[in-house]
């Protein structure tokens, strides 16, 4: 299976990276193998490097590797529910990583885990601590998930689907607490997600990801409001508006996400595209850097000089 | 059939679903989750009425209920004047082909050892009298009409994708021509490319056999695009109901306008101006609700009436209701 398909992308200093794509796209393996928190076996790296701090993380050993997971690269998963171990506390789940990582005491990082739940907005923290993951919401579980990751100062947080098992009203919580402390600690974030609409408030990039590609990359105003990329356009124009005039039917993107089994040698997008020409058949595009720091993966765009 | 003037196909009335919570070894009931509490409204001809909610908020529960899935502590379900509440097991058996359900997760609604040709055939074996060949064709059909290619009657579930597996349900639930279908989160567990092909297929379905749905989900977007009218709810009660387009452009409930504001637009510009109403806390447990308005607890505008007495259901213009003492 050919998850991960020579993807990269750079993450600057305290910026917010959204990564746009649908389920099998490859974005959630992407960040996962970037810290080997994949099975190995049966996942194996095939190439590629990640440049961290100057040191490539792809190639530290574990022991080096843990400092780095947990302590600089904070995670924030999906599912709450399961990323949380049941059968401990959630106060000695937030400072078990400072004991770990920043080698505090017992009653220093007791006490810093209660400033992390109160930062992230949990009522009465301080009776709170010894509860156990069940005694919470589910949005009360994402913001300790959230705390845990903080835990730490670290320089990059990178936050899996952490609103997609959440209601709009706690989504909006949620956001809004991110987008606090986000100006209050400054770290850089890799937000990924199926949502267009949570991209566009939070990002300030977004790379769009198919069938293990980045097929399109860009500012965040630029991409909505410029998309270059087949895909891109017909995701924008399948979703339903909440303002404005109402589609007398909605625009759909036919046929289905592509098989990861087979070896990529075209375009993963061709078969669905409605831009494709002969030559995405033969050739996959590579991601070429456009105007306006604008990044695409497609011959369609990129063929006005056809001897290229 | 003239527009304008269309019949009622389905009308609920102060439709209440109260579980019991239990315990002990003699199973005493502690206490009470009341998972619908008096919910009430009529469904036009040919009509798709969403009904949108967090979850927990009943909406499912009381989809189940209308088809008498479940049986109701209180309240009256009329199907074509006849109250389904109120007939025996045998007689509601024969309105069943009249009213279908399609299902959130294809994965778990489609038995995995039934080949697609069986499940689309089964409701027919139940309740109809075609023969083998007559079935065939009636399956082949179906297929026909949503999408797929006819020649995978003898393929399983697993073999399919995820909208694909959609589309097998829906033919399921075509499969005994109803007239009434209650869209269950149909499109939650699918990617946001299928989305819009499974939305436009039970738009065309619609229009080609003139079927009523009601839609519940909780995708404010996708309600707004496909139903005609749209009831919010909100721990077990409708908060708001009104048509699409007044909801979205006019919503005169407290919650109702939190909701609407909380859902991200996929625009930076706009997204960047807007005022968001962030409401604290989380839903209350439907066992234990705020006594007065379920919503007070979280209402932005709450005053000291909202926490005793419990708001009646009201009209405020043509077509709008609302349960709320202000507005």
């Amino acid at each position: 299976m050919y998850a991960v398909n020579g993807i990269s992308f750079e993450l600057n200093k305290g910026e917010l990276l959204g990564v746009v794509g649908e389920s099998g796209s490859g974005k959630s393996v992407t960040m996962m193998s970037l810290l080997k928190l994949l099975p190995m076996p049966p996942a194996e790296i095939v190439s590629g490097k990640a440049n961290f701090g100057g040191h490539d993380l792809l190639k530290l050993d574990l022991e080096k590797l843990r400092k780095i997971r947990g302590g600089k690269i904070g995670f924030i998963f999906q599912d709450p529910m399961t990323s949380l171990n049941p059968v401990l506390s959630i106060g000695y789940q937030l400072t078990e990583p400072m004991r770990e990582h920043l080698g505090m005491s017992r009653s220093d990082s007791r006490r810093r885990a209660i400033e992390l739940l109160e930062l992230v907005g949990i009522p009465m923290a301080k009776n709170r601590i010894n509860d156990y993951p069940h005694h919470f919401s589910g949005g009360m579980r994402q913001r300790v998930m959230i705390a845990i990751a903080l835990a730490c100062n670290p320089q990059i947080l990178i936050a899996d689907e952490p609103t997609t098992a959440l209601d709009v009203t706690i989504q909006a919580q949620i956001l809004e607490i991110i987008k606090r402390l986000r100006e209050e600690m400054g770290m850089a974030i890799i937000w990924i997600t199926h949502d267009l609409g949570v991209v566009a408030g939070m990002a300030d990039r977004v790379a769009v990801m198919y069938g293990g590609y980045i097929v399109e990359e860009a500012p965040v105003k630029e991409l909505y409001a410029n998309p270059k990329h087949p895909y891109t356009q017909g995701l924008l124009k399948t979703l339903p508006n909440m303002e404005g005039q109402r589609a007398e039917r909605l625009e759909s993107i036919d046929g289905q996400p592509p098989n990861l089994y087979q070896k990529p040698v075209s375009c993963p997008f061709a078969p669905r595209c409605s831009q494709s020409m002969e030559r995405c058949l033969q050739e996959n595009p590579f991601l070429e850097l456009k105007n306006n720091n604008h990044k695409v993966a497609c011959w369609w765009n990129s063929d006005s000089s056809p001897d290229k | 059939m003239t527009i304008g003037t269309k019949n009622i196909l389905l009308k609920v009335d102060g439709l209440v679903k109260h579980f019991p919570i239990t315990r002990g070894i003699f199973r005493k009931q502690v206490g009470t989750v009341k998972a619908v509490d008096g919910i009430s409204f009529d469904l036009k001809e040919q009509e798709t009425l969403g009904l949108v909610g967090e979850s927990g908020c009943g909406k499912s529960t009381a989809g189940r209920l209308i088809l008498q899935l479940l049986q109701a502590t209180s309240g009256k379900v009329f199907f074509k004047e006849q109250e389904l509440t109120a007939i025996s097991r045998a007689e509601l058996r024969k309105h069943r082909p009249q009213m279908q359900m399609i299902f959130q997760d294809p994965q778990d609604s489609l038995n995995p050892r039934m080949t697609v040709g069986s499940i689309i055939s089964e409701p027919m074996l139940e309740h109809q009298s075609l023969k083998g060949k007559e079935r065939r064709v009636r399956v082949e059909q179906l297929l026909n009409s949503v999408g797929l290619d006819p020649n995978v009657t003898n393929r399983y579930p697993h073999e399919f994708s995820g909208g694909q597996r959609q589309r097998i349900g829906i033919a399921r639930a075509l499969s005994l021509s109803p007239d009434f279908i209650i869209c269950d989160e149909p499109i939650a567990a699918l990617d946001v490319s299928i989305q819009a092909q499974v939305i436009n297929l039970l738009e065309d379905l619609q229009e080609e056999f003139g079927l009523t749905y009601l839609f519940i989900s909780h995708d404010l977007s996708m309600i707004r695009h496909i139903a005609d009218r749209v009831a919010v709810m909100y721990l077990g009660r409708i908060v708001e109901l009104a048509s699409s387009q007044e909801l979205y452009s006019r919503p005169v409930h407290p919650y109702t306008k939190a909701l609407l504001s909380a859902v991200p637009l996929h625009d930076p510009v706009l997204e960047k101006k807007r005022k968001r109403t962030i409401l604290t806390g989380d839903v209350p447990s439907p066992a234990d609700p705020p006594s007065g308005c379920h919503f007070s607890t979280r209402c932005p505008v709450a005053e000291n009436n909202c926490f005793k007495i419990a708001p009646a259901f009201r009209e405020i213009s043509s077509g709008h209701s609302i349960a709320c003492h202000l507005g």
